[in-house]
């Protein structure tokens, strides 16, 4: 593809004004209101916004403690869902897909 | 590149001075961040705050804006988990690089890390793996101290291990090993007094003979910690150093008996898992230091090892 | 089991410890190993497995905290099996243990009993991606009087540098709302969306903020990310998306921080 740009220089001028002049909006929305805007089918700006969880989920720390917890067993297992996965009602065929695969970038 | 639009601030601000604060005679606790609120909100805290160093090893972001602000207002201890001074391979220099960076960006009052290992070959177990005691082992785990302190530029305290079973090539005992350490690279030591009595327990000896034993004169930190119980193969008991729960008993009364000994040398409680609310947390920071207070007049203060 | 060292094994005997200590770490069908025993001629089974809990439980724990969202989708069991499974074939290599789990998302797609939920691998990247951004380098974002100062003719050659904890993450699946309806203890409700939607994860402080892209937005960015020019980017997006909103989708961009800053860095008109 040509670097020549097909949006002019017009277009791009006239697309930063306006989302310089759209600044009155604004805050991510917090975690009640990001899912009910997303209930709602609503978009704000560049798509709904979920802020708010850092304190939920910091990630792993390191140890420097034993467990009493016995977990060191071989792989088998009872096949189990007890989570959430029975309310989502999204269809899994991944062969009807327009898009290539999940892209993790900058690396 | 021609840099036409240059942000307000450009670049992260510069480091900042941190106080010297004093640690020496302090009691102090674990930083978890979900007591950050409650630690930065409580004026009446006094002691001292020891952090994982791999936690802030990241490249920025909420650890590294956690850790300045406590150590702003308190002493901050920065206890390493998983150098492998206690292994047989070379430290992983790429580490011991982010470590150096670390002590240089907190100037923490103390550091520390673990007579254990943790990685073999390049696999990393995320635990505090024992090994044996011998003459090999010694100068091996004495090159790495050495390494490690060269690197900072200044000495480390070295923790005794809990440990659950013995190597029969061991023709050292853990007290002998230690003050070898000690001797032969110049680290001071952190008794984890906790770990003594788990480890006495588990292998039948007199936790108090362990202690009588131990180079006490080398002691800069004492952690203290709760822990579990279960049962080994004889059915008899087996204590797992869980730091799940309150201090036991038996290990406060270790822990007079060496505060006794040595004065009031700055004092740990580690609370890692099953985290209580921070005023519970705290009281068990509070029950130690009321013990080094009625300790400190027998002594003369500043003399803990290997503090700033 | 673990290839040995063959220079540590020369040193002699005494240093060859890690290696027959790790040799059953991972592997509960095997006995404790050699180099250790119980005290005073006890077994060594029981005391063994101590070290073996510590290690399994712990790792899977570090899974369990970086992928919050997907075990609330999974449930507590079945992720810790899952879990398991990845910690014995893809034990960490770094001892930074919040880098640990990259391979996670790839490892769920491929198992066998998450074949029912094919979005789930989307959203452990999401999570995976949360915590990089979490964890990325500190810089201050791009800002609007910034990018006011560029004159309009320099406009379409300009290109951004990506700010550290950015991330841009495509799905085929509502990976974003069945990530954001889970990420909580709040109430899930039924989940219906069908369409694929993309997120733009952002730090541009101190917190972590994942949003869902609009049409063509993800295109804009990664072009953007990967050094192309405003006008680059927005042409593509425009020839792929032709709902694609400028204007939207810069102002976006600048309110969620995902820059630092522009330069005059496009190849000349």
């Amino acid at each position: 593809m040509s670097t020549r740009s097909i949006v002019g220089a017009a277009v791009l001028a006239g697309a930063v004004t306006a989302a310089l002049a759209s600044f009155a909006v604004a805050s991510p929305l917090s975690e009640a209101e990001g899912k009910a805007a997303m209930a709602a089918g609503k978009e704000k700006c560049f798509g709904v916004a979920l802020a708010g969880m850092n304190d939920c989920a910091a990630g792993p720390g390191t140890t420097c403690q034993g467990t009493s917890t016995i977990d060191f067993q071989g792989n088998a297992w009872k096949f189990v869902r007890g989570g959430t996965c029975a309310s989502i009602k999204v269809p899994g065929d991944r062969n009807g897909s327009p898009e290539p695969l999940t892209r993790d970038v900058p690396a | 590149m021609n840099e036409l639009a240059i942000p307000l601030a450009a670049h992260p601000l510069p480091a900042l001075r941190f106080p010297a604060h004093p640690i020496a005679g302090l009691a102090g606790t674990s930083l978890k961040h979900e007591h950050l609120p409650s630690i930065l909100a409580d004026e009446t805290q006094r002691g001292f705050f020891e952090v994982h160093a791999e936690n802030y090893m990241g490249a920025g972001g909420p650890p590294h804006d956690a850790l300045a602000r406590i150590r702003r207002d308190y002493p901050v201890s920065l206890h390493g988990v998983c150098m492998s001074i206690g292994g047989p391979q070379p430290l992983d220099k790429a580490h011991l690089a982010r470590f150096k960076s670390l002590v240089d960006r907190c100037e923490p009052a103390l550091v520390s890390e673990h007579l254990a290992w943790s990685t073999h070959n390049t696999t990393y177990f995320n635990d505090l793996l024992p090994l044996p005691y011998t003459p090999a082992t010694l100068a091996r785990v004495a090159d790495h101290i050495n390494e490690v302190q060269e690197a900072i530029g200044r000495p480390i305290l070295l923790e005794n291990p809990s440990t659950y079973v013995v190597f029969p090539e061991s023709t050292m005992s853990e007290t002998e090993f230690i003050r070898q350490l000690a001797q032969r690279t110049g680290c001071g030591l952190l008794l984890d007094v906790n770990n003594v009595f788990v480890s006495a327990t588990n292998h039948g000896y007199s936790a108090r003979t362990y202690l009588a034993d131990f180079p006490l004169n080398h002691v800069g930190e004492i952690h203290l910690a709760g822990h579990a119980s279960q049962t080994d193969d004889e059915g008899d008991l087996l204590l797992i150093d869980s730091h799940d729960g309150p201090v036991a008993n038996a290990v406060w009364i270790l822990y007079e008996i060496v505060i006794g000994q040595c004065g009031p040398v700055p004092t740990l409680i580690e609370w890692d898992s099953a985290i209580p609310d921070w005023p519970i947390l705290k009281a068990e920071a509070i029950a130690a230091q009321a013990i080094l207070d009625h300790h400190s007049q027998k002594f003369m203060p500043g003399r803990a090892n290997a503090a700033r | 089991m673990q290839p040995v060292d063959q220079k540590i094994h020369h040193l002699g005997n005494h240093l060859g410890y890690a290696a027959g200590f790790t040799s059953a770490l991972l592997d509960p069908e095997q006995p404790s190993p050699a180099v250790v025993s119980g005290p005073n001629g006890k077994a060594a089974a029981k005391r063994y497995n101590v070290y073996r809990n510590n290690v399994t439980v712990s790792l899977i724990n570090a899974l369990v905290a970086t992928f919050p969202a997907t075990q609330r989708i999974t449930g507590v069991d079945f992720f810790r099996a899952m879990a398991r499974f990845h910690v014995r074939a893809t034990p960490p290599t770094s001892p930074l243990l919040f880098e640990y789990g990259h391979d996670f998302p790839d490892f769920i797609e491929r198992y066998e009993y998450a074949q029912a939920m094919p979005w789930l691998a989307d959203v452990a990247r999401i999570e995976r991606a949360w915590l990089d951004s979490y964890h990325a380098a500190d810089a201050e974002p791009l800002t609007p009087q910034a990018l006011a100062s560029i004159l309009p003719e320099q406009l379409a050659n300009i290109v951004l540098t990506p700010h550290p904890a950015t991330r841009v993450l495509r799905s085929r699946f509502p990976a974003v709302s069945i990530f954001a309806a889970n990420r909580s203890e709040g109430p899930v409700g039924s989940i219906t969306e069908t369409e694929p939607e993309d997120a733009l994860v952002t730090r541009p402080r101190l917190e972590v903020t994942v949003r869902h892209l609009p049409s063509g937005g993800a295109t804009f960015l990664l072009r953007l990310i990967v050094g192309e020019t405003l006008g680059a980017a927005a042409t593509a997006a425009f020839a792929n998306y032709p709902q694609f909103d400028l204007s939207a989708s810069i102002a976006g961009m600048i309110e969620a921080g995902a820059f630092t800053a522009a330069n005059h860095g496009g190849r000349s008109t």
